[in-house]
């Protein structure tokens, strides 16, 4: 009985333990040469976790005041920002600040003003115009940012802040910024630092030193990336908590079941 | 326990075997509780998406539509006749006898500011989009639409009134957000 | 079909006698599902192959809603995947589903598999079964690798460029199949547009080979942890209601890991590069297929020839089909042969290591780490095998499964008695 049972346990840590090592392993190739990421403290980890909708909107802010003129943010319409505890008017007068091309009657382009259903308005027309724009690199779509880098939000959060003086050994050329946790590019990234202390000032008051920025930036592309987040898990609460009472049930009937067979 | 039968017990319903059929039962419920509520979220899924539902409404600003002009907007992906009546074709649409008409409707059933009249521009008859939108478009006897697919004719108030079509022109829900802006849908 | 004759009608109801009457579906299912006799000592390593079924319903299932709303189309496959996860109702739920149930997929197989080679479940009268599983697992990997294509993302691209490229290495031929594969000259549009209508329909073939697998399985009814046949009625009990309250308890087991993934983890299997639409004019970092076919990777890249690591990764699967050849032992399962447990355990830990080096960069020590391993696993199979089962003194076996499980295993039979050959 022992034996079977030891056996059964070490077949299944086996099985087990292919999974985790496999996933980490296979991209552990970076981590030797990565400084280690700064962790922010985010109010969606965790099983638990929330979006912070203020934080969001901040960051939402932001995104339109600093990003936007070199990101773009695809995957989103103007409506998705409701979500964040917009109201109907104000997503329609966000949406509406930013022009996008339309036929007239006379088959024309011309320029109206989005509207909630539009797409976010991208700073180029495509992938050509914003390399030319930019000394030859494309500044990343950020809707996916995320979920497309090791770290998430904390490479996010990190990459931020990680603009410092290059070490005398480093040469950069022109367009070239040092940033200690690029390391796709050798910590030469072609993005100059976008946030510095009170780059943005908030209606509210809140903190707005780059640390806080950061923070509230990579919350709002968190939610950007993920949209469902806080209602999946909602769900998985549930779901998690109703399976393991149907397990206890089932194993019950199963044992109750067997009785007479063993 | 030299158990050598394996058919489960049938007959007698000893406290054993009324707690396994508690067990079993209440298993069989959840289970059953659980399957049902799987299913839900994939029909739900081929109900409209966040997206289509967006689009289901258009605003229109009237500004620009001088009396005695018509426009088309599309809402739903159907087109919607948006005239700005004149006092001829408003006078024409109150004085009809509403008792001929194949489908009796008064003018005042029909628009919710005499001036604007707004429906959908789809034949009642087969689906065809009527002409009278342009002014070189005819019109029909009715100062309406006329339908070239099979001569359907409508008034000045989108009501049948010669022809195949069974029913007037279909009324979209709207609501005057301004005394010049409307949002259908 | 080994089923007791049902005793009496099939049901009282007289609808369902009627339509039996005329297609027998209900004395099927009585026979097949409730009555069929199945060994009384099953472990809960045989909860696999029914948990694989499920899973593959899950499969097709959640992959028909995905595919209305998903387009074929190389510039709008990535946009209407994020669509689906982002506007179309519970499109997320959807998505992560089958992402997740792919890997659930694979995990739920390969512990199916291993459950067969250390009890014997492979060996006679039961070769066709096994083999029959074989090209399940065949077209199981065919239809993973071509749906991880179809969000086109960065990994998506590349790997579809990285394994149709193999093809070339075929003398002669290889180019001329390449460009056959693709529909053009590179991986692009058409070989989406296709990989698509294949990835649809395959899952359908593998329920056609499924339902055979399931046929061979009754022929002769599952093997057992003590790989011996049943000898009389006291080794059996009837499937129902036993092994179908095992299955349901073992399925909510599986459930809760399942879905503790698609709730709070759902990215957990995938690489982030996916995130990114595919781009043919530059390379990510590090192009690594999905986790459960890096064991295959690793023995594809172990060779310095291209057409050898082809032939080895076909190879690794082809020793499979003919296992049943190359185990010469007359006893079938690994409780009663000590030293072939011991080559078990070696494989199964050479999987593993084969898994991990497929997720490295071929460099340094994991070159000399894949070699050895690959050759480990052909060593076990063409070499270990057939001599060990010549060489090795099994245990003795009991006389019965009754005998084994009711008496705590005491009765068993003097040295040297063999399984009864059918």
């Amino acid at each position: 009985m022992i034996r079977r049972f030891l056996l059964g346990a070490a077949f299944a840590v086996t099985a087990a333990v292919t999974l985790p090592v496999a996933a980490p392993v296979a991209h552990a190739q970076e981590a030797a040469a990565e400084p280690e990421l700064l962790k922010g403290d985010w109010s969606f980890s965790g099983i638990f976790g929330t979006i912070d909708k203020a934080s969001a909107q901040r960051g939402l802010q932001i995104y339109k005041e600093v990003c936007s003129n070199c990101h773009g943010l695809y995957e989103m319409s103007y409506r998705n920002i409701a979500a964040l505890g917009y109201s109907e008017e104000q997503v329609k007068n966000f949406a509406a600040q930013y022009q996008v091309p339309d036929l007239n009657d006379d088959g024309a382009v011309v320029q109206r003003p989005a509207k909630p259903s539009d797409k976010f308005v991208r700073p180029f027309p495509n992938e050509k115009a914003a390399r030319a724009a930019n000394n030859g690199a494309y500044p990343p779509d950020l809707a996916l940012i995320e979920k497309s880098r090791e770290g998430g939000a904390d490479y996010v959060y990190s990459l931020l802040q990680g603009y410092k003086t290059p070490p005398a050994d480093v040469k950069l050329s022109d367009g070239q910024y040092y940033n200690i946790y690029f390391t796709a590019g050798g910590q030469k990234i072609g993005m100059p630092q976008p946030l510095t202390d009170g780059a943005v000032t908030f209606a509210d008051g809140a903190p707005n030193d780059l640390k806080s920025e950061a923070h509230d930036i990579a919350t709002f592309l968190a939610w950007a990336a993920e949209p469902e987040q806080d209602r999946r898990k909602e769900m998985g609460v549930k779901v998690m908590l109703f399976l393991i009472v149907l397990t206890g049930a089932l194993y019950y009937a199963k044992r109750k079941i067997w009785a007479n067979v063993h | 326990m030299a158990e050598t039968t394996n058919i489960p017990g049938t007959g007698h319903h000893g406290e054993g075997e009324t707690r396994r059929d508690f067990l079993v039962l209440t298993a069989s419920a959840l289970g059953a509780v659980g399957a049902a509520s799987v299913v839900w979220p994939f029909i739900d899924s081929m109900n409209p998406a966040a997206d289509t539902l967006a689009n289901s409404s258009t605003e229109v600003d009237l500004t620009p539509v001088a009396v005695g002009q018509s426009i088309t907007v599309v809402w739903q992906g159907k087109p919607v006749f948006i005239r700005h009546r004149t006092e001829k074709e408003i006078k024409e649409a109150g004085d009809v006898n509403v008792a001929e008409l194949r489908d009796p409707q008064t003018d005042a059933q029909r628009v919710k500011k005499t001036e604007w009249l707004i429906v959908i521009g789809i034949c009642t008859h087969l689906g065809c989009i009527p002409l009278g939108q342009k002014p070189s478009d005819p019109r029909g006897e009715y100062d309406g639409w006329f339908c070239p697919c099979h001569g359907s004719q409508y008034d000045s108030s989108g009501r049948i009134r010669k022809g195949p079509a069974p029913l007037n022109l279909a009324l979209p829900p709207y609501e005057f957000k301004t005394d010049t802006s409307i949002k259908i849908g | 079909m080994t089923a007791h004759p049902s005793q009496g009608p099939v049901s009282q109801n007289k609808l369902v006698r009627w339509i039996d009457h005329r297609l027998p579906v209900f004395t099927m299912l009585k026979s097949e599902l409730e009555e069929y006799p199945t060994p009384r000592n099953l472990n809960y390593f045989w909860n696999f192959g029914s948990l694989a079924g499920v899973v593959l319903v899950i499969m097709i299932a959640s992959g028909i809603f995905l595919a209305m709303n998903y387009t074929p189309n190389a510039d709008l496959a990535f946009s209407s995947v994020e669509r689906i996860v982002r506007d179309v109702n519970y499109g997320w739920l959807l998505r992560y589903i089958h992402m997740n149930g792919a890997s659930m997929f694979f995990i739920v197989v390969y512990i199916h598999i291993f459950r067969g080679l250390y009890y014997g479940s492979y060996k006679a009268p039961r070769e066709l079964l096994w083999m029959l599983g074989v090209v399940i697992l065949l077209l199981m990997m065919a239809t993973a690798f071509m749906g991880y294509v179809l969000p086109w993302g960065q990994m998506s691209f590349w790997g579809a460029t990285v394994i149709t490229n193999l093809f070339s290495a075929i003398p002669k031929v290889g180019n001329y199949i390449v460009t056959l594969l693709w529909g053009g000259f590179a991986v692009d549009n058409p070989t989406l547009n296709r990989f698509f209508a294949l990835h649809y329909l395959l899952p359908f073939v593998i329920c056609a080979v499924v339902a055979l697998h399931l046929v061979a399985l009754h022929q002769h009814g599952s093997n057992n942890p003590l790989g011996i046949d049943k000898k009389g009625p006291q080794d059996w009990i009837p499937f129902h209601p036993y092994y179908t309250v095992k299955d349901a308890f073992g399925l909510s087991v599986f459930l809760l890991f399942y879905c503790f993934l698609i709730f709070f983890d759902p990215n957990f299997f995938g690489s982030p590069d996916n995130y990114i639409p595919a781009n043919p004019l530059s390379t990510p970092a590090s192009i690594e297929p999905e986790w459960y076919f890096l064991p295959f990777y690793a023995i594809l890249r172990s060779l310095p020839d291209k057409l050898a690591g082809v032939l080895a990764m076909f190879g690794a699967i082809a020793v499979l089909f003919v296992l049943p050849w190359l185990d010469t032992s007359p006893v079938r399962s690994g409780k009663f042969r000590p030293k072939f447990r011991i080559f078990f355990w070696l494989l199964l830990i050479d999987a593993v290591i084969l898994g991990v080096v497929g997720a490295h960069k071929p460099e340094g020590w994991w070159v000399l780490i894949g070699r050895l391993a690959t050759a480990w696993y052909f060593f076990h199979f063409i070499i270990v095998l057939p001599i060990l089962g010549k060489l090795e003194r099994p245990l003795p076996l009991p006389t019965s499964i009754a005998q084994a499980v009711l008496k705590g295993g005491a009765a068993t039979v003097a040295a040297g008695a063999r399984m009864e050959k059918p």
